[in-house]
């Protein structure tokens, strides 16, 4: 069943002032409408000394218990290093077939990797990774299609490389 | 559609297990959890699968115990393990216990996508090389013996329940009737199957040259033992060894041949090193051994230590039935080889066929369908292209011996006794065909 919406929430110091531009090419990819707003967390308490990162399971299940509400979907957004225990880094993460997700736009800079900042760049990146993750809540594993936004991206020149729309099959599996 | 590979993950660390979990999951894998070493061996004693990746450091049994014992229960199985506390010693360990991949916590995302395709890809070409043994085996069952006779129903009947031991076993059967086809067969369906099937045909060699075969020999053991080699018994470790024409050997190789038997082990010709082999011995004879037993001419000791299964394939005047059988499976074979188009035969010509008693067997046959291919006219072999009416042997003899006497001198006739084609034609090697004309006294007119 289709959600009745999607939601952005935006925590710490991730830009707010992108919300507005992202929404309508979430909306017309996903065909939900979508609303954002800010969110309110001590991010710090989720922060990993020993990794010097962000424990994305934790704020996963945060996010779960206390922002994600009613049918809709709710993506969490911020601007933080993310880890789980057995990975070095995630870009993002959400529960299959579940409510909420959360994606991190910190590796997603080009100045991360010493390289020219580049605003429309992040903003491709940043829409792929929201709408990836999405596509997880609504069921769908990775997909071995080059350019469907449900590809595995491990460096963010694969996230380059897909589009930020469904292939046919992955259409179909989420029924968009 | 493809088989989903299936992942076990085992960490006592439950974040960790439910961060590979929705990994795997997301990727299209199917996976399965266990907290310790013994819940995980529990599961894979009722499950199957494909990859297992396990942390080293677990309270009770560790890791690298787990994986002892999983080899143990699969010799195959992959093994991937994964640990925080990297070092060289435990990484070695592991590789030396056949764990597939050592990593270390945490994984680089990629790490982690290449370490499971590389394994994915292993397990997909352990599946294909399975499946391509599975049918290699399966089309030398199918095309190498062929009938629907009674009498070669019960062969293959017997094949079946013997395959599976590693019993001695007798093929007794005249010449021709297909006994190294039943020893492959054996072979093929029996758990040996994987190692090699070695052939002897102890007919064909002196007593020095069938020791020297059979047990090897050491570099400078006798004249001309310019590098050393290994015997037959030890080519034959692990899987079969036919001795075919075992009434042959001389008493020296029978005496030979029981210690070897008896105890598995033997010494290369001029060694002095004990050599042990896990062998399974399949013989052949087309004569009675029980006789020679009784007359004094094969030990006793030796006959029941082969003698514990016996197949007796029939001769082919026994299973008439299977003859159009067999010239069918012959035609296309030939065809095939010649690179013809595929012929027929005409009803006429199977029922000479089933008339004839066929001293030579399915040899006999082979060679008279192949014959008939060859001058035929392409289309339908006929009457005329059976040398049945012009060269059918006169059947005023008595003994097995004396049709074979009488079969090499027509073949030797027919070849100008030219040695090397009158042993071509009678699939037989140069020496055996000597040995046979000096045992008949045979001479050319």
């Amino acid at each position: 069943m289709k959600p009745d919406s999607i939601t952005l929430i935006s925590f710490g110091s991730f830009e707010k002032k992108l919300l507005p531009e992202i929404v309508d090419d979430i909306a017309r990819v996903t065909g939900v409408p979508v609303l954002y707003k800010e969110g309110f967390i001590d991010v710090g308490e989720y922060f990993c000394p020993e990794r010097k990162q962000y424990d994305g399971n934790r704020l996963l299940h945060e996010i779960e218990s206390n922002f994600a509400t009613g049918t809709g979907k709710t993506i969490a957004l911020f601007n933080v290093d993310l880890f789980i225990p057995i990975l070095t880094f995630i870009y993002g993460q959400a529960f299959l077939n579940g409510r909420c997700g959360i994606v991190s736009g910190y590796r997603l800079r080009n100045e991360k990797y010493g390289l020219t900042a580049d605003d429309k760049v992040f903003t491709e990146r940043l829409i792929k990774e929201i709408i990836h993750e999405l596509g997880h809540t609504f069921g769908l594993k990775h997909c071995l299609n080059p350019v469907c936004v449900m590809r595995s991206s491990t460096y963010v020149e694969d996230i380059d490389q897909k589009s930020s729309a469904f292939c046919g099959t992955c259409r179909e599996i989420g029924s968009f | 559609m493809t088989k989903k590979i299936s992942i076990l993950v085992v960490d006592d660390e439950s974040s960790v297990r439910d961060s590979l979990y929705n990994w795997f999951i997301e990727d299209g894998f199917e996976v399965a959890c266990a907290e310790d070493a013994k819940t995980a061996l529990q599961m894979l004693e009722s499950e199957e699968f494909d990859i297992i990746l396990s942390d080293i450091k677990m309270p009770g049994m560790d890791g690298l115990e787990m994986l002892k014992r999983i080899k143990n229960l699969k010799k195959d199985a992959i093994v991937i393990m994964m640990t925080a506390f990297a070092t060289v010693e435990t990484a070695v360990q592991a590789l030396k216990e056949g764990a597939f991949d050592y990593v270390t916590k945490p994984f680089d995302p990629d790490d982690l996508t290449h370490l499971i395709r590389n394994a994915s890809r292993q397990v997909s070409l352990m599946d294909e090389n399975e499946k391509l043994k599975e049918k290699v085996i399966s089309l030398e069952n199918v095309e190498d013996l062929i009938g629907e006779s009674e009498g070669m129903q019960k062969v293959l009947r017997e094949i079946a329940n013997v395959a599976q031991s590693s019993a001695s076993v007798i093929i007794n059967g005249e010449s021709g009737t297909g006994k190294e086809l039943v020893a492959r067969a054996i072979h093929a369906n029996s758990a040996r199957r994987f190692f090699p099937l070695v052939s002897v045909h102890c007919g064909a060699l002196s007593e020095s040259l069938l020791e020297s075969e059979l047990f090897g020999h050491e570099k400078g053991a006798f004249t001309g033992a310019i590098y050393s080699r290994k015997g037959r018994f030890e080519m034959a470790d692990n899987g079969t060894i036919f001795l075919d024409e075992i009434a042959t050997i001389s008493p020296k190789m029978q005496v030979e041949l029981l210690r070897v038997l008896e105890t598995r082990s033997f010494m290369r010709v001029g060694g002095n090193k004990e050599i042990k082999s896990d062998f399974r011995v399949i013989c052949a004879t087309n004569r009675d051994l029980k006789a020679m037993v009784d007359n004094g001419t094969f030990r006793e000791d030796l006959y029941y230590r082969l003698n514990v299964v016996q197949i007796n394939v029939p001769p082919l005047r026994e299973r008439t039935g299977d003859i159009p059988l067999l010239a069918e499976y012959f035609i296309k074979k030939y065809c095939t080889s010649m690179n013809r188009p595929l012929m027929t035969i005409e009803p006429a010509a199977i029922r000479r066929l089933e008339e004839f008693p066929f001293p030579g067997n399915i040899r006999e046959l082979e060679n008279m369908i192949e014959r008939a291919i060859v001058v035929g006219n392409g289309k339908r072999i006929t009457l005329k292209d059976l040398p049945i009416e012009k060269t059918g042997v006169s059947y005023n003899v008595e003994s097995l011996d004396d049709v074979e006497k009488q079969h090499i001198s027509f073949i030797l006739n027919k070849y100008n006794w030219n040695i090397s084609s009158a042993a071509k034609a009678l699939k037989v090697d140069r020496v055996t065909l000597y040995n046979k004309i000096r045992k008949y006294s045979l001479k050319q007119a």
